[in-house]
This record gives C-alpha cells, sequence and structure tokens, in this order.
C-alpha cells in the first residue's frame, strides 16, 4: 500500500511511540537515548513511508529501526561513555532482535517511572503526556497554557532526577502498589480533568487532553486487569466524557447537569461506563474512583435530570466521604443532602467546610440560598464565586445566575 | 548499587522534647543503625553538634577568611545523617522511612555523584 501520506505516519507515531519509548527504556536504561531513538526512526519513516509505504507492523518496524540507531549511537559515542555504554551494548546486543511484538509491560514500568511520588506533580504529568503519549513538548505547553521552554525544563529536571537518583523501571511489587497506584491514577485524573475544565482560559474543554487520558485509562485497565480501582478510573472518565456533547451550549457556555439535554449523551460511552461500573463493584472492593463512577452512573440512568435516584447517590456519597474524607467530597455530598432532605439542611452543612477558595463552594451556596428564597445572600455567594473562578465560561456562566436572580 | 545521602533536618528553636522521649530516640536510632548493618546497606553515619558549634571557611586565592557558622541562616539544620547504598531510590526512599519513623524527623534523601556521571 504505496503512498502513506503525513496523516498516516502522524497517526503510526502516536499509536506506538509510547510504546516504542518504554521498550528501549527498558533495553538502554536511558530515557532521553530511548527519546532521541524513536524520534529519529520517526525521521526515517516520514522520509521513507510515503513511498513503500506503511509497514505491515508500523510499530514493530519503529522499535527496531529505534534500537537499530541507538546501537549505532552507543558504538559511535562508547569511547565517551566508556565501560557503562559497553555493558549497555551487550546487553542490547543480546536481546533477541524480535521483541517487536506487544510488551505491554514496558510501557507500564514507564508509566510508574513517571508517575513516581519523588517527582513533582506538574513533572509526572508532562512526562507522562511526553513519554506515554507521545505528545510533543509544544503541545503540551499548549495544553496548560504555560510557556514552552517552562515544560522543557521541568521535563529535563525530571529526567536528570530519574536518572541521578536512580528512580526505578520497574511496576511496584505487590505490597509497594497500593502506595504508588494512587499516583498513576491521579495523574490521568488530571489530565482528563485539565481537558475538561481548563483552569485558565475560556474554552471550556480541550478535548484533546480528555481523549489522551481515556486512552492512558484503558492501557492501564488493559494492563491491570485485576485492579478494580482502575477499571473505576475508566468507567468515571468515559461517563464524563459521554456528557461533554450537552455540556455547552451555544458559544461554548456552560450548561449545567440538570440542564442537559440527554439525548445528546454519547449512548455507546455512557453504556460501556456503566458496564464497567457494574463489573468493578462486584468484586467488592470499592474505591474512591470506583465510587465516584458508580454516582455518575446513576446520573445516567435518568432520562431526565427529574428522574434522579438522589437516595442511591446520597447512600454512593456517604461510601465515598468514607474512604475520601475530603472538603471536595463533602461539598458534592452537600448537593445529594439537598435534594434528599432539603436545602436549608445542605447549606447547614456546608457552614462547617474550608474552602473559602474554591468557586465552587460559593456557587453550591449560591444556589441553596437562592432556592431557600435568600437573594440577597445568594448574590453575595455568587460574586464571590465569580471573583474565585479562573475558567473564562465557568465565570460568565455564574454571572448569569446571578443576575438571573 | 548506588550511595544515598539520608540527611535529618532538625528545626532550631522547637522547645525539646522531654527526656524520655530522646532516650526512646537515641534506642530506636541504635536499633535502626543495626538494622541497617545487618542488611548490608551500612557506609557511613553520624549525629552532629548543634548549628551554633560550626564555622565556616573560605579560602580564594590564599586569602582565608574564617567566620562563626552556620553557613546558611535557616532554621532548618543538618542534625545528622546516614550514607546508605542501596540498588534505588525507591529502596532508599524505603530505608528513609524507618530512618524517619526512629529518629522523629523528617529525612531528605539525596544521592552520591558516580563516576562517569555528568
Amino acid at each position: 500500500m504505496p503512498g502513506a501520506d503525513a496523516a498516516t505516519v502522524e497517526q503510526a507515531y502516536r499509536e506506538s511511540s509510547g510504546r516504542a519509548v518504554a521498550t528501549l527504556v527498558r533495553l538502554f536504561g536511558d530515557i532521553d537515548l530511548a527519546e532521541e531513538a524513536v524520534q529519529e526512526a520517526f525521521v526515517v519513516a516520514t522520509e521513507r513511508w510515503p513511498a513503500t509505504g506503511v509497514p505491515p507492523n508500523p510499530g514493530g518496524w519503529i522499535v527496531t529501526t529505534a534500537r537499530n540507531k541507538a546501537v549505532d549511537r552507543l558504538r559511535r559515542e562508547s569511547s565517551r561513555f566508556g565501560r557503562e555504554a559497553q555493558a549497555t551494548l551487550m546487553n542490547a546486543d543480546a536481546e533477541p532482535p524480535e521483541e517487536v511484538g506487544p510488551v505491554p509491560d514496558d510501557r507500564l514500568r514507564l508509566i510508574f517511572t513517571c508517575c513516581h511520588p519523588a517527582l513533582a506533580a506538574e513533572a509526572q504529568l508532562a512526562l507522562t503526556l511526553r513519554l506515554i503519549a507521545g505528545l510533543q513538548t509544544a503541545e503540551i505547553a499548549r495544553a496548560f497554557l504555560v510557556p514552552e521552554a517552562t515544560v522543557a525544563q521541568r521535563l529535563v529536571r525530571a529526567k536528570r532526577k530519574i536518572r541521578a537518583a536512580g528512580i526505578p523501571y520497574r511496576v511496584p511489587r505487590d505490597e509497594e502498589l497500593p502506595g504508588r497506584l494512587p499516583f498513576a491514577l491521579a495523574v490521568v485524573y488530571l489530565i482528563f480533568n485539565e481537558g475538561y475544565t481548563a483552569s485558565a482560559g475560556d474554552n471550556l474543554v480541550r478535548s484533546g487532553l480528555c481523549a489522551e487520558a481515556i486512552r492512558l485509562a484503558r492501557l492501564l485497565a488493559a494492563l491491570m486487569p485485576d485492579e478494580p480501582e482502575v477499571r473505576g478510573l475508566l468507567a468515571l472518565l468515559l461517563l464524563t466524557d459521554a456528557r461533554r456533547p450537552a455540556r455547552t451550549g451555544p458559544g461554548g457556555s456552560l450548561v449545567l447537569l440538570a440542564d442537559q439535554g440527554r439525548g445528546r449523551w454519547d449512548r455507546a460511552l455512557v453504556a460501556e461506563g456503566q458496564q464497567l461500573v457494574r463489573a468493578c463493584l462486584r468484586l467488592g472492593r470499592p474505591g474512591p474512583y470506583q465510587l465516584q463512577a458508580a454516582i455518575s452512573a446513576v446520573h445516567s440512568d435518568a432520562p431526565a435530570a427529574a428522574d434522579t435516584d438522589w437516595g442511591q447517590i446520597l447512600a454512593l456519597y456517604d461510601q465515598l466521604i468514607a474512604v475520601m474524607p475530603t472538603p471536595v467530597v463533602a461539598l458534592n455530598r452537600c448537593v445529594a443532602v439537598a435534594e434528599v432532605h432539603g436545602p436549608a439542611r445542605a447549606l447547614e452543612l456546608t457552614g462547617g467546610l474550608d474552602l473559602d477558595g474554591y468557586h465552587l463552594y460559593h456557587s453550591t451556596r449560591a444556589d441553596l440560598l437562592r432556592r431557600l428564597g435568600r437573594r440577597d445572600d445568594a448574590r453575595a455567594a455568587y460574586d464571590a464565586a465569580i471573583a474565585r473562578a479562573t475558567n473564562g465560561a465557568e465565570a460568565s456562566f455564574l454571572r448569569r445566575q446571578r443576575d438571573r436572580l | 548499587m548506588r550511595q544515598y545521602l539520608l540527611a535529618v533536618h532538625m528545626v532550631e528553636g522547637e522547645p525539646t522534647p522531654p527526656e524520655e522521649q530522646i532516650q526512646q530516640a537515641y534506642k530506636a536510632v541504635d536499633a535502626f543503625n543495626a538494622e541497617v548493618q545487618a542488611a548490608g546497606n551500612w557506609v557511613f553515619a553520624g549525629g552532629l553538634y548543634p548549628p551554633s558549634t560550626a564555622t565556616v571557611v573560605r579560602s580564594q586565592g590564599g586569602q582565608v577568611v574564617t567566620t562563626d557558622g552556620p553557613f546558611a541562616e535557616t532554621k532548618e539544620q543538618l542534625g545528622g545523617f546516614w550514607v546508605i547504598a542501596a540498588p534505588d531510590l525507591d529502596a532508599a526512599l524505603a530505608w528513609a522511612a524507618k530512618g524517619s519513623e526512629a529518629c522523629g524527623q523528617p529525612v531528605e534523601v539525596r544521592p552520591f555523584q558516580e563516576t562517569g556521571d555528568e
């Protein structure tokens, strides 16, 4: 099939660079070398594939080509790197040449390296997007609205720390996993949330990040099928993403869950998410992601907002707050309390929460005050929410709510 | 095996804990030291006198200037340290957690440069 165009090569890059980098990190034990070799292999692909067509196993071709590039480079530079490079070369040469099939463990190892708690959270994010998702530094910078130089510096520092401090490249042992898995899940969830409600700017959604997060969650779920929290996270992301088409109105304005046209929800994503929730809850090891997914699934069950089973949602929040006793969970629970026991009881509960800096705390209180007929207090609460909102679409939504009082 | 510095940081001006608690920490640290030695990860360790006993020496072009220390004017000062050998950072962090538990202070983990590093 000759005539591969630039888009096809680009797609092949997206699909196989994470795996290729991970395999090369395993072979050579050096992230920079792995990345550069994979980049070089794609340069060769861009030159060759338009004429020859994409090979039958593009991922395998990339790994083999990159491995040869890395070996070449180590040979060239072995005098500079000395014995260590020689040893690495021997290891690489000892590998059978056909290690090109799916080697998912390599990516799993690399995810745990990228999401190591010894790295700063923003470095974990940048590394995961760069090494696992195959995003370019400039793309990461655009996604997080930070200068490209900042992202580049974070990546350089993180990679230097991995090498200098000896952050291992392996899947944590069973007894370590409960302490380490939450970091990997949190990175994926952060990437999704940054895509779903951008923390700055006027566009509510940067959908590319959502897609990457779902891809990462699918990868983790495929690699760790026995971890219910991994499946819970995937379900949560799918159920949330299913609402994306209904979540913005004309001009990118925000539409609340209760007001969304539910016919615009992505039914396939809802069905997949609900099935995942049921399957993982059956394992009887509920955790924060599974419970949040279950809450989302109950919302998805209701044909209209008025049909929502708030009793079940409140029961799930009671479970969630037992495993995740954070003020934000308590705030969200208040929303369910308002539906089951009335806004007065809910408002009382919000009083004890230390969330003054959080815009949704004030907007939740504003809504409860509005329902209690306390218009002046509601207006003041909306003002507080607007002052703290960093996303333009959210802020203009809050202004509309305030002006409707 | 790599080598790591496990540095114990003390906050100056914090109230001295009761004598009993200090004795308990000494005992716990002795037990921790014995464990590191038995595991074959021990390189070196020591506790330091307080920063008020420190002296800073600067020598430039043969000019030696000696001043009353410590070097850094911060409240957090090095109180003692271990140097351990460990296969990777995770192993070093696991030792640091035990050490921190024993001495009751936060422990900073720093890798030593290896020959051949840039």
